[in-house]
């Protein structure tokens, strides 16, 4: 009886163990593939691969600078427009809407995380491309076109909407955690806050403040999101390797160029190179997410033992 | 602002004769009116009553408290303790549907009225909670925040006042050489005092204290009571307690709670030793409670 018991349990662990175990091996001959793919590249271009503009496919000349730049500075974008957007909403739905709109709301934004990615590709190529392209656009080209950001053609596709896009992508990310971080918070702090003659608008800046490394996460989340995104921001953003100062203009990220080329790849020295920027963004993303896990850790714990103190 | 720093010509005649008013409230005016105030009131609770919705808490309590002096409110868990102090800097407000009736004056202002001005009036009449609940941010942060709110801005107008409000709540030796490290890392009777430093720092002239010491041990009380009976000189303060040899070691005049009425209130020493209310006596001989 105790004896099997023990087998039992024995098999257990095992079991789950392996699973365990799985993730890990199957994660590491990801890194692995990626890394010995990527090797041709590697010996042939350096660390040059990462600083140049090159990619001819004709000659053999590659260089990641450019997909680097699209999907920093489109992920910075798109983080520029949720964040404010996103964090008022959750600070709205968490604390001066009714619990029960609150709770409505959150769950629709949250179905908004759902949606396959192709679906806000459409969105974006259907309908927001002609919209930047007949109103938006040429307003910004009018009316602060002397900015280098917003000089050139309104193409409507380009960096500008590929940012939009994300944006609404990781918005749903942003107010979900952040609300639950909010909700998480003492409530103990707001009434301190007032009781010592803060306004309420006041009082939410110190739950805010308490709540500033989670939604920090949130924030990281959102942006590990936005820069492994593929699908939706190779239809929008026009798929060119030149960098251009202007937001208009097309560019092209990481993901988009791997997506849009590797069926096209012919030459070994190609497909590696394209295997060099996956790992790349591999590597980018696992510190980008490696980070938000350190924040929200840190978040939680912090608010557990401000909770048991207080 | 204006509603409470202007009072009205009529308020502080009225003020006058309210006391002897409060001391014959209808249910005690059989009794033998206690002994009056030995120093002004400052706030004086006119036929309160209060309800959370449906549930009357508050049944017409007539209560004023005296300036400079530690008003002490005792009852049974589920009286109104907490309740009827926060009618005096209107935290209730924060727990709807609440409804008020008549009359809480503070400084010749009826502050249950609508339209007064709650910020100022929070920022007169200061609260500690019977959990310390410090922010998360560095001792010298949590100090500073009521002066920050009031828009002060100069660092060295901040120091002083935080220096100074941290020595009022007898703390500042502990914590002079770690005001930057944060406050959540202190004792709980150690956080406490840093949150009545927090409420003093930004000048009240009444400091409400919701049971705070109850989450305490003897010693960290002891400070606790020590502080308060320091700053008795400067400010007027109201604490609730469940712990009755603390409202008999600190406080002046002591008020007994039950059921939502007002069952005694008195000097300390009446109520202790020979309470005019047989309900008083039961509840501190410890008869029930
Ligand atoms: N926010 C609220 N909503 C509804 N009812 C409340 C609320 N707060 C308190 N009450 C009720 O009001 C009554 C008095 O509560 P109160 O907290 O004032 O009691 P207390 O004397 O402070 O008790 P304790 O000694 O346990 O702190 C209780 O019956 C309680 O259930
Ligand atoms: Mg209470």
């Amino acid at each position: 009886m105790k004896a099997a018991r023990i087998t039992a349990d024995g098999l257990y662990r095992a079991a789950l163990g392996g699973a365990a175990a799985l993730v890990f091996v199957v994660v590491a001959l990801i890194v692995f593939e990626a890394a010995r793919g990527s090797g041709l590249s590697i010996r042939t271009f350096g660390l040059g691969f990462l600083t140049s503009t090159a990619w001819d496919p004709v000659s053999e000349k590659f260089g990641a600078l450019p997909y680097i730049y699209g999907t920093v500075v489109s992920s910075a974008l798109a983080l520029l427009l949720a964040v404010p957007l996103g964090i008022g909403s959750a600070v709205y739905l968490a604390e001066i809407a009714p619990r029960r709109v609150g709770a409505i709301v959150s769950f629709v934004i949250e179905l908004l995380a759902a949606i396959p990615s192709i679906v806000y590709g459409v969105w974006g190529f259907f309908v927001l491309a002609p919209w930047l392209r007949t109103a938006i656009e040429p307003w910004l080209i009018a009316h602060v076109g002397f900015v280098p950001l917003f000089r050139g053609y309104p193409f409507g596709i380009g960096m500008l909407n590929a940012a939009i896009v994300l944006s609404i992508m990781v918005v749903p990310t942003i107010v979900s955690i952040s609300r639950e971080v909010l909700l998480s918070t003492p409530r103990s702090l707001r009434e301190a806050a007032l009781a010592l003659g803060a306004t309420p608008a006041e009082a939410i800046g110190v739950a805010l403040d308490a709540a500033r490394p989670g939604i920090l996460g949130a924030v990281i989340l959102a942006l590990g999101r936005a820069l492994g995104e593929t699908m939706a921001v190779t239809m929008v953003i026009g798929n060119t390797n030149r960098i251009s100062a202007s937001l208009l203009d097309p560019a092209a990220t990481m993901a988009s160029i791997i997506a849009n080329e590797f069926t096209e790849a012919t030459t070994p020295l190609y497909i590696s190179s394209l295997i060099e920027i996956a790992l790349v963004l591999f590597a980018i993303t696992i510190v980008v997410n490696g980070a938000a896990r350190v924040l929200v850790y840190w978040a939680t714990g912090g608010r557990r033992s401000a909770a048991a103190l207080a | 602002m204006g509603t409470l720093t202007e009072p009205m010509a009529g308020d502080a005649e009225r003020r006058g004769h309210a006391f002897t008013q409060t001391a014959e409230t209808p249910g005690q005016a059989a009794d033998p009116p206690g002994p009056g105030l030995d120093s002004k009131p400052v706030i004086e609770a006119r036929d309160v009553c209060l309800s959370y919705g449906a549930h009357q808490v508050l049944h017409s309590i007539s209560l004023a408290i005296a300036e400079r002096r530690i008003a002490a409110i005792i009852g049974p868990s589920g009286c109104g303790k907490s309740t009827l102090l926060r009618c005096f800097n209107r935290m209730n407000d924060l727990y709807p549907p609440v409804r008020y009736s008549g009359s809480v004056m503070f400084e010749g202002t009826d502050i249950l009225r609508s339209g007064i001005d709650l910020v100022e009036l929070r920022r007169r009449v200061g609260m500690v909670f019977q959990r310390a609940n410090p922010f998360p941010m560095s001792i010298y942060q949590n100090v500073a925040y009521g002066l920050r709110l009031l828009g002060v801005r100069s660092k060295r107008e901040l120091e002083e006042a935080v220096e100074g409000a941290l020595k009022h709540a007898a703390l500042w030796n502990e914590v002079k050489d770690r005001l930057n490290r944060p406050a959540l890392g202190l004792s709980g009777g150690q956080q406490q005092r840093l949150c009545i430093a927090r409420a003093l720092a930004v000048n009240p002239e009444v400091l409400l204290l919701d049971e705070p010491a109850s989450a305490l041990d003897p010693t960290a009380t002891a400070k606790i009571e020590e502080l308060i009976l320091e700053i008795r000189s400067s400010i007027s303060i109201v604490i609730v307690t469940h712990n009755m040899q603390q409202a008999a070691r600190i406080s002046d005049r002591t008020a007994f709670l039950m059921l939502g009425k007002l069952v005694e209130e008195g000097p300390t020493r009446d109520i202790f030793t020979h309470p005019r209310e047989r309900l008083t006596e039961d509840y501190i001989t410890g008869r029930f409670g």
